[in-house]
Formats: structure tokens, sequence, C-alpha cells
């Protein structure tokens, strides 16, 4: 669904997306603008994440914001970054460096909220 | 032309530069807009009109500046802002196929979003430049920037995002309206007045009496002059208006020109010209005296002079004026449909006293009228207290007189009182006071009208009796005598009185000429006998004395005969007999 060829499209240097399995239920949009390190930060620790409780069935697009300012309109992105979960089913939005990992599970429904 | 000496007249006097608004009334208070390439706060109430004013803020500068804008709304979608604007005749959609304008609505939703960590609000800064840099934009409104802090859990990186915001709309040099809600005790709900330090607006909607007025009032404007008091303003079908008009002085020119009041005998009592244009007449009395007809006579020979006359009537419905003038012979239908004349009719309590004034000016900034009636005044008082009222009318008798408007005021005074009282104490606003007053006197209403003052016009003192005729209001002379005045039937049957009085002196006067001749016959007949008698006498007398001599005469020559006969030779006799004269010679002789 999703080719590598689209994705480096939209991404920038050091910020590469990747898919992980064909089903690809997890379909994440990370916004940033511009290489910043907190950019880098949050692209980094998504990725680890994604790695380990989502192993083999997610895809990540990376949109920078500097490079196409119209995105931002389409997910309404005020905060950067914001990493944005398509798919599956509601779209959820997390916004900040991504640093907490357990809100960033709770963000993505990936654990139930603790209280 | 009026646009050039306009913007003359808004030049600021101090180095800012202002970006003007276009929203009527405002760039006079701001004296010339809104500071450009800088921020400005418009905060208030729901409902006090923010949208709108910064909405206009950009129509207006898209469409008479050719300045594009920015519309970043954070509470409606730009369907519902397009919708909500166009009843006010701002067709938003068209701006944005002409590259005029941008609507970007932000939405946030609150339950979407988790909070992980470090971030800024870079997004919205590029989605805001974005949208400034593809259409040129100079004006930029966010509308209500406070959203972001329901939408956001991070305050403190809202607030430094803000401080980066603003000055970050500083250097693109745009200029920038933000929109704020009002907080509890202070300006803005969450202090944005702290970032936004140029210009804070307030505008206020607040309800006295069940009647709401808005209002205006620049809280804050550095580097400038402004005007500092509450402005009403009103929203209406054409957008937002402000109106200055507490800003007026007495500095206003003074027409020498006459105008008529369309009767002509109340003219000839002012001075046989009418009243000054663009002065201020106050007609007042009682219920019933007339009042709103002078209103009409004056409205009428306005229009019959091919003038503008604008009839602001607070009682009546104007399908009702123009029946009620019409059975007096006053066709003001005529001038309406030729667009003339216009009536402008609104119960007092419909809206504040405020309100009143700024549609009145409104309506007259529009319609430019020559003439203006505005009947009657007092109902104002039904909305406002007397301070207020004559408050009101003075703004409005001087924004009247900076136009050169005639204006024409009835009053209502109540009965009981002095009627010299005016209740709304303006008559010394007013530059002419009629007052018309029913006289009750034997059993019967009359009307009076007479001058109490006119400034400026050497004007009648007298009463006059006014009557409404089939030909409108004619006025009468009243019978002023040693009665006192007299008016209607008593005045008829006095003046009846007198004209009997009248042929009477006439008959006497008459049979005394008559007389006169008559005597004067007698005396010359009488001369004339006299004269006879008197010639009878004196030729009797006459002959009596012709005859004495004769007889002397007669006497002497019959004694000198006698002597002869006797010849006597006495000389004596002789002597005697020839009198005086032969003595004489004798004397001579010796």
């Amino acid at each position: 669904m999703k080719t590598p060829a689209k994705k480096s499209r939209r991404s920038t240097n050091g910020l590469s997306s990747q898919v992980d399995g064909d089903g690809a239920q997890w379909n994440l949009r990370l916004y940033v603008a511009g290489q910043t390190p907190r950019s880098l930060t949050a692209f980094k620790n998504l990725k680890e994440i994604c790695e380990e409780y989502l192993k083999g069935q997610y895809h990540i697009e990376v949109v920078d914001l500097m490079e196409n300012p119209t995105l931002a309109r389409g997910d309404q992105i005020l905060a950067i970054p914001t990493l944005v979960r398509k798919l599956p089913q509601p779209i959820r939005k997390i916004i900040g460096d991504l640093s907490n990992t357990e809100r960033v599970l709770v963000g993505l429904d990936i654990q139930p909220r603790s209280n | 032309m009026i646009k050039q000496s306009r913007r003359n007249r808004l030049r600021p006097l101090d180095g800012l530069r202002k970006e003007r608004t276009g929203i009527p009334g405002f760039d006079e208070i701001t004296r010339g807009g809104l500071p450009s390439g800088r921020a400005s706060l418009v905060c208030g109430s729901a409902g006090a009109g923010k949208t709108l004013f910064a909405m206009e803020f950009l129509v207006r500068g898209a469409t008479l500046y050719n300045e594009p804008g920015v519309f970043m709304s954070f509470e409606e979608s730009s369907e519902e802002l397009a919708t909500n604007v166009a009843s006010l005749g701002f067709d938003l959609n068209q701006l944005i196929d002409d590259k005029k304008l941008v609507l970007d609505y932000v939405f946030i939703e609150r339950s979407e979003i988790e909070e992980t960590g470090e971030y800024d609000l870079e997004g919205l800064f590029l989605r805001l430049g974005h949208a400034i840099d593809s259409i040129g934009a100079k004006r930029v409104v966010l509308d209500t920037l406070e959203a972001l802090f329901s939408a956001l859990p991070n305050e403190a990186i809202i607030r430094a995002e803000l401080r980066r915001l603003f000055r970050w709309l500083k250097e693109k040099g745009v200029t920038a309206l933000i929109t704020s809600e009002r907080g509890e005790g202070r300006l803005t709900r969450y202090g944005l007045e702290e970032y936004v330090a140029d210009c804070v607006i307030l505008l206020d909607n607040r309800v006295q009496n069940q009647i709401s007025t808005r209002r205006m009032r620049i809280v804050k404007y550095r580097g400038t002059s402004h005007g500092t008091n509450e402005y009403p303003f009103l929203i209406d079908e054409k957008g937002f208006s402000v109106l200055p008009i507490t800003s007026l002085g007495l500095s206003h020119k003074a027409p020498t020109e006459h105008v008529s009041t369309g009767i002509t005998r109340l003219d000839n009592m002012l001075d046989g010209k009418g009243l000054y244009r663009g002065s201020s007449i106050l007609v007042s009395g009682t219920a019933g005296t007339g009042k709103s007809t002078i209103g009409a006579h004056f409205v009428d020979a306005a229009c019959r002079r091919g003038e503008r006359a604008l009839f602001f009537a607070f009682e009546e419905s104007q399908d009702q004026i123009i029946r009620n003038m019409r059975s007096i012979g006053i066709d003001l239908e005529k001038y309406v449909k030729k667009g003339l004349l216009r009536f402008h009719n609104a119960r007092p309590s419909s809206w504040g006293l405020e309100v009143h004034l700024a549609m009145i000016h409104k309506t007259i900034s529009e319609f430019k009228p020559s003439v203006v009636v505005i009947d009657p005044i007092t109902n104002f008082l039904a909305v406002g207290d007397r301070t207020e009222t004559k408050a009101m009318l003075t703004r409005l008798i001087d924004f009247l007189k900076s136009r050169e408007i005639t204006a024409m005021f009835t009053s209502l005074t109540s009965g009981g009182h002095d009627l010299e009282d005016s209740e709304v104490d303006v008559s010394s606003l007013m530059d002419t006071w009629l007052l018309v007053k029913n006289i009750e006197t034997n059993g019967e209403r009359n009307r009076g009208l007479y001058i109490l003052k006119a400034r400026g016009i050497a004007h009648s003192n007298q009463v006059r009796e006014f009557l409404l005729t089939a030909n409108g209001i004619q006025l009468v002379d009243a019978y002023i005598g040693a009665e006192g005045v007299l008016m209607g039937s008593a005045r008829s049957s006095q003046i009846a009185r007198e004209k009997a009085a009248d042929i009477d002196r006439k008959f006497t006067l008459e049979r005394k000429q008559r007389e006169l001749r008559r005597k004067q016959e007698l005396y010359e007949a009488q001369l004339i006998a006299l004269k006879g008698q008197y010639e009878t006498e004196r030729d009797a007398i006459l002959r009596e004395l012709e005859e004495e001599k004769q007889r002397q005469h007669d006497a002497a020559e019959q004694r000198l005969a006698i002597a002869r006969l006797r010849r006597a030779d006495n000389g004596e006799v002789q002597f005697k007999g020839n009198g005086a004269r032969k003595s004489r010679k004798g004397a001579v002789a010796r």
C-alpha cells in the first residue's frame, strides 16, 4: 500500500519513515518543522516505541511542514512535533517530543489509561 | 475630494503609522486606525461583536484599501464565518476567490490530544506564515487566540509561544488584530493584554432598563492620542459603525441663509425670512397642539424647495403621518416617492439612547438631508433620564449644526406645568423656540402660537392663533385688546361686537355731521333774516333822518318865506336862517 519511494518524498535526511510488515495496521504520521533537535528526538522516540510494541505492523510517515506548510491544515496541526495516528481509527494526536513513553502508549491506545 | 479632505483630517499628528480599518467612525476616534505593523487587541464579553469587528477590519481592508488579509479562526469554521457575515453584505467566498482573503479554521479537540513532552507551536506559525505569504496579506486576525489555553494543557508553553508569536507578527510587518474574551476583573481571561501592548479596544454590550447598548472604548493606544470616551456603536445590515458623536464642539459655522418654516405667517413673524439654515428649532406644547403638523409643514417646504428631508417619528408610523397630514392638505407621499423625504420610525423603547443617537447619526450620514424633524424628543425620557437625554440631544444638535442641517424638535409638555418649563431642559440648546399652547376659555380650546425666542432674528412678540384648516396651518391674529387675549369663538364674537360698535360709531358720526350741516343751514338762514331786518331798520332810520333834514330845511325855507313876506329887517332871522355859513362869513368880515 505504501511504497518506500512515496515515503521518502516526504521525509528529510535523518528522519526516515519506515514500514515493517505488510499489514501496517498502524498508520502513523509525524509532523515536524525542519530538523530541529526536538524533531529528531521525537522521531527517535517514536521509532523505539514502535519497534518495541508494534513491530511489523506500523508505518511511519514524516511530514516536514517547512517544506509543505499547506499540510498543516489537513490534520489541524499547531504544535510541533505532533504525531497523528491515522489508523486505526479514530484519529489520535500526540504532541511533544514523545519522551514520555507511558503517555505515548496511552495516546496511541496501545496501553489502557491507568486511571 | 471628500475622501481627500477626510484623509488629511485623519492624518495622525504623531509619527505612528496607522492602518485605516474602514469601519465608519473607528478611524476618527483612533485618529487613523490601528497601529500599522503591530498587534492590537479587541476584547469584550461574548456577543460583544469582536469577531465581526475583526472580520470587518479585513473585509474593508481588502475591498477599500486593497490590503489582503488572513483570518485565523479558532472558534468558527470558515463556512460558519462566511454565512454569519453574509448577512452584513460581506461575500467572503468572493474575496477568497480573488485572493484577497484567507480563512483558516484552527480546530483543536482537547480530548484527541495527548501531551508527551516538549513541543512548540511552530505548526501554527507555519500555517499562519503560509497563509500570509500566499496572498501577500497585510492584515491578520486571530480570533480567539485564547482557545489555545483550553486546547493545550501546558500554559507555560502557550505563554512563551504567544510572546514569540507577537514578535514574529511584528517582524512580518502585518497589522494584526487579536480578539479575546473578557475576563473577570481584567480585560482578558488569560491576560493577553500583557503581550499586546500597543492598542487595546474594549467592546461592551450593556443592558440598562432592559435595553442593550453597544459601546466601544479605546483602553490604550500607545504613542498616539485618541478619543477616550465610550462610543456607542451599531451592528446592522451594513456592518459595524462607531459613532464618535461626543467629540464635537462649538466650532460650527453659522450660515446666514434663511429657510422657510413652510408657514408664511410664521415666517413673517420671524422677520419675514424664516429660520437660519443650520439652526435648531424647538416646538414645544401640550398634547394635540399641532406640533407634528408644524413639523410636517417644515418638511413639506423643504421638499418643495427640492431639498432632502428626514422625519424621525417616535410616535407614529409613516403611513399614519402621511394620512393625517393629507387631511390638512399636505401631501408628503409624493416626496417620499421622489426620494426627497424619508421617514425613520421607531419606538423609543426599542433601543437605548446611544443607539437612537447612533441610528439618527447613521441615517443622516446616509441620506444627507438638509432638514430634519425629530418628533418628539420628549419620548427619549422613557429611555434615559433627563441628564442623559440632554447630553444626547446636545451631541445630536452639535452634529446637525456641523452639517448645517436645519433641525426641528418637537417636545411634549405635560399639562399642569409651566409651559415654558421645557421637559428636557433643552431650550438653551435651541436657537428658536416656538411655543404652541392650548388656551381654554369659554368652554373651548384654541391653539395659540408664539415665539419664545429666536436667536439673531427680529421676531414678533405677539401671540397668534393658529388654525388647522384643509389648507394646512393658518395663523390668525389673536384678538388683543382691553378685554385681554381672545381666541376662537370668543375672538370672533369680540370681533363681531367690535364691528357692531364700529358701525354704531359710524352712524353716530354721520348723524352728527348731518346735524352740523343742519345747524349751519339754520344759522346761515338766521343770518340772512337778521341781515334783512337790519337792512330794513337801517333804511327806516335813514329815511327818518332824511325826512328830518328835509323837514328842517323846509322849516327854514318857510321862515325865510315868512320873513320875506313880513319884510322883516331883523337880520337875525335871516342870519339864523342861513345858518353857520352866514355867521362864518360875518366873522371873517369882521
